[in-house]
């Protein structure tokens, strides 16, 4: 599994485009947003933790369909398959590559794009910490609809359709977490609720996935 | 009488159209007795003046719009575990109605928003559960129709629709921390089951029967469809064979 790991981000970094690629993204995201909204510092500030959830969101989704796709197409999906490993133990190492490939970057990147989007100070741990919890489970997730996907020559649209409504827990409390972490008030529901749902989608989204790889396969 | 038997498309093109006229029959009268009472014969409630009748429409389609995907649901896990071709293809059938009935529910709630509460769309809990909903019903149709093979496709929707059930299910209830988080005590939805009275509870029983009932005759006519449709590409496939 470690092998299957390491041997997915060497591909990623090699074949171009991994880590860059979704942080250009989310920080064009970024810089479009004040166009759109106009430059004040306060509705900035106000609207920053939605942005920077729904950036992240975005660059998460862009990289989805290649998670399998490339496999699938050369056949060593078929031999992942067949190897000794169980098929959701392979998906979980893909969504472990997607996620140290965009999320991870993402969540180390995002406190820069909150100073740009006027962040407030008290925001910034909170931020990191509601990426950190809740862009594994976007990865997860991310790899269930590529599952499904896989087998179709044009899956991109329809990947989004599927992921994002999956996408929408994830999404109300992390950009809550921030936003209560921002205006000082309490903010243990919704960390738990985070963490919950990504430990929750970690232990059982790979299974769905799995299943509908040995469908798409069969 | 068991589901197995219906297994077999035979079996279930000869009951269904056994049933279909009785109960297009009395999908008609339950429609048109409870539309007609509870449009032209229920007093006007007293603070919602006439805007109450769309109490008529609203409810039967929202209640329709969850059953549906818990039918779904019920008939994809049919499908997962014991193959029953039916049940899939009933599964396929329903969406289109169920995806219906959200946006009934949804455009029948506006109108009924914009004199009582003054605005066309609130992000009220409920409201923006059902456009969730909404979605999903999109995402589960928009994967049938992207893949060619029936049986690859019934698999797949199939756990796209019990992962959507989650999700659904959990959407719900994190829309209902993201809304009270954003305006505190905003009771904008009313409960409406519980303070009615009779003379509008008779109607509504009898339009939710309607409802019910319509979506029994769409189902089976849609299900006929599909295994005609089904039949169809078999045989054009044989032919293309010899």
């Amino acid at each position: 599994m470690l092998a299957l790991l390491s041997r997915d981000l060497k591909l990623a970094i090699r074949a171009g485009g991994g880590f860059g690629l979704g942080l250009a993204f989310f920080l064009i995201v970024v810089t479009l947003v004040p166009f759109g909204v106009g430059p004040e510092g306060g509705i900035l500030a106000r609207i920053a933790p939605g942005i920077l959830w729904l950036g992240s969101l975005l660059a998460c989704l862009l990289s989805l369909d290649r998670i399998f796709a490339l496999d699938f197409e050369d056949g060593s999906l078929d031999l992942l398959a067949t190897a000794p490993v169980p098929l959701e133990g392979v998906v979980t190492m893909k969504a472990l590559a997607h996620w140290i490939t965009t999320g991870l970057p993402l969540v180390v990147a995002a406190p820069v794009f909150g100073v740009l989007l006027h962040l407030e100070g008290a925001a910034y741990q909170w931020l990191v910490i509601s990426l950190l919890l809740g862009t594994p489970a976007l990865s997860v997730l991310g790899t269930f609809g590529a599952a499904l996907t896989v087998g179709l020559k044009r899956g991109g649209l329809l990947l989004s359709l599927l992921v994002l409504p999956l996408y929408v827990p994830t999404l109300i409390f992390g950009a809550e977490l921030i936003r209560r972490g921002a205006e000082g008030m309490a903010t243990q529901v919704p960390l738990l609720m985070l963490g919950g749902i990504t430990t929750a989608v970690i232990a059982v989204v790979p299974f769905a996935s799995a299943a509908a790889i040995r469908v798409n396969l069969r | 009488m068991s589901i197995w038997e219906y297994a077999n498309p035979v079996k279930f093109m000869k009951t269904s159209s056994m049933l279909l006229p009785w109960v297009t029959g009395l999908t008609v009268i339950c429609l048109v007795v409870g539309l007609i009472w509870g449009f032209f014969f229920t007093p006007e409630a007293t603070n919602f003046g006439s805007t109450v009748k769309v109490i008529y429409v609203h409810v039967p389609s929202a209640m329709m719009a969850i059953n549906i995907w818990v039918m779904m649901l019920v008939t994809s896990l049919i499908w997962l575990i014991r193959r029953h071709h039916v049940s899939a293809l009933a599964a396929k059938a329903a969406a289109p109605i169920g995806m219906v009935m959200t946006l009934i529910a949804l455009i029948t709630g506006a109108v009924w928003g914009q004199p009582m509460w003054g605005t066309w769309w609130e992000w009220d809990p409920r409201l923006t559960s059902f456009l969730i909903l909404f979605l999903f019903y999109l995402g589960y149709m928009a994967l049938w129709e992207a893949i060619d093979n029936p049986d690859t496709a019934a698999d797949l929707t199939g756990v796209l629709c019990l992962v959507g059930s989650v999700f659904a299910l959990l959407s719900r209830y994190a829309v209902n921390f993201w809304n009270q988080g954003l305006h505190q005590g905003a009771t904008l939805s009313l409960d409406k089951e519980e303070n009615i009275s009779d003379v509008y509870w008779f109607p509504l029983l009898i339009c939710l029967a309607g409802f019910v009932l319509l979506f029994v005759t769409l189902l089976l006519l849609r299900t006929r469809t599909e295994i005609r449709a089904r039949r169809l590409k078999a045989l054009e496939q044989r032919e293309r064979m010899a």
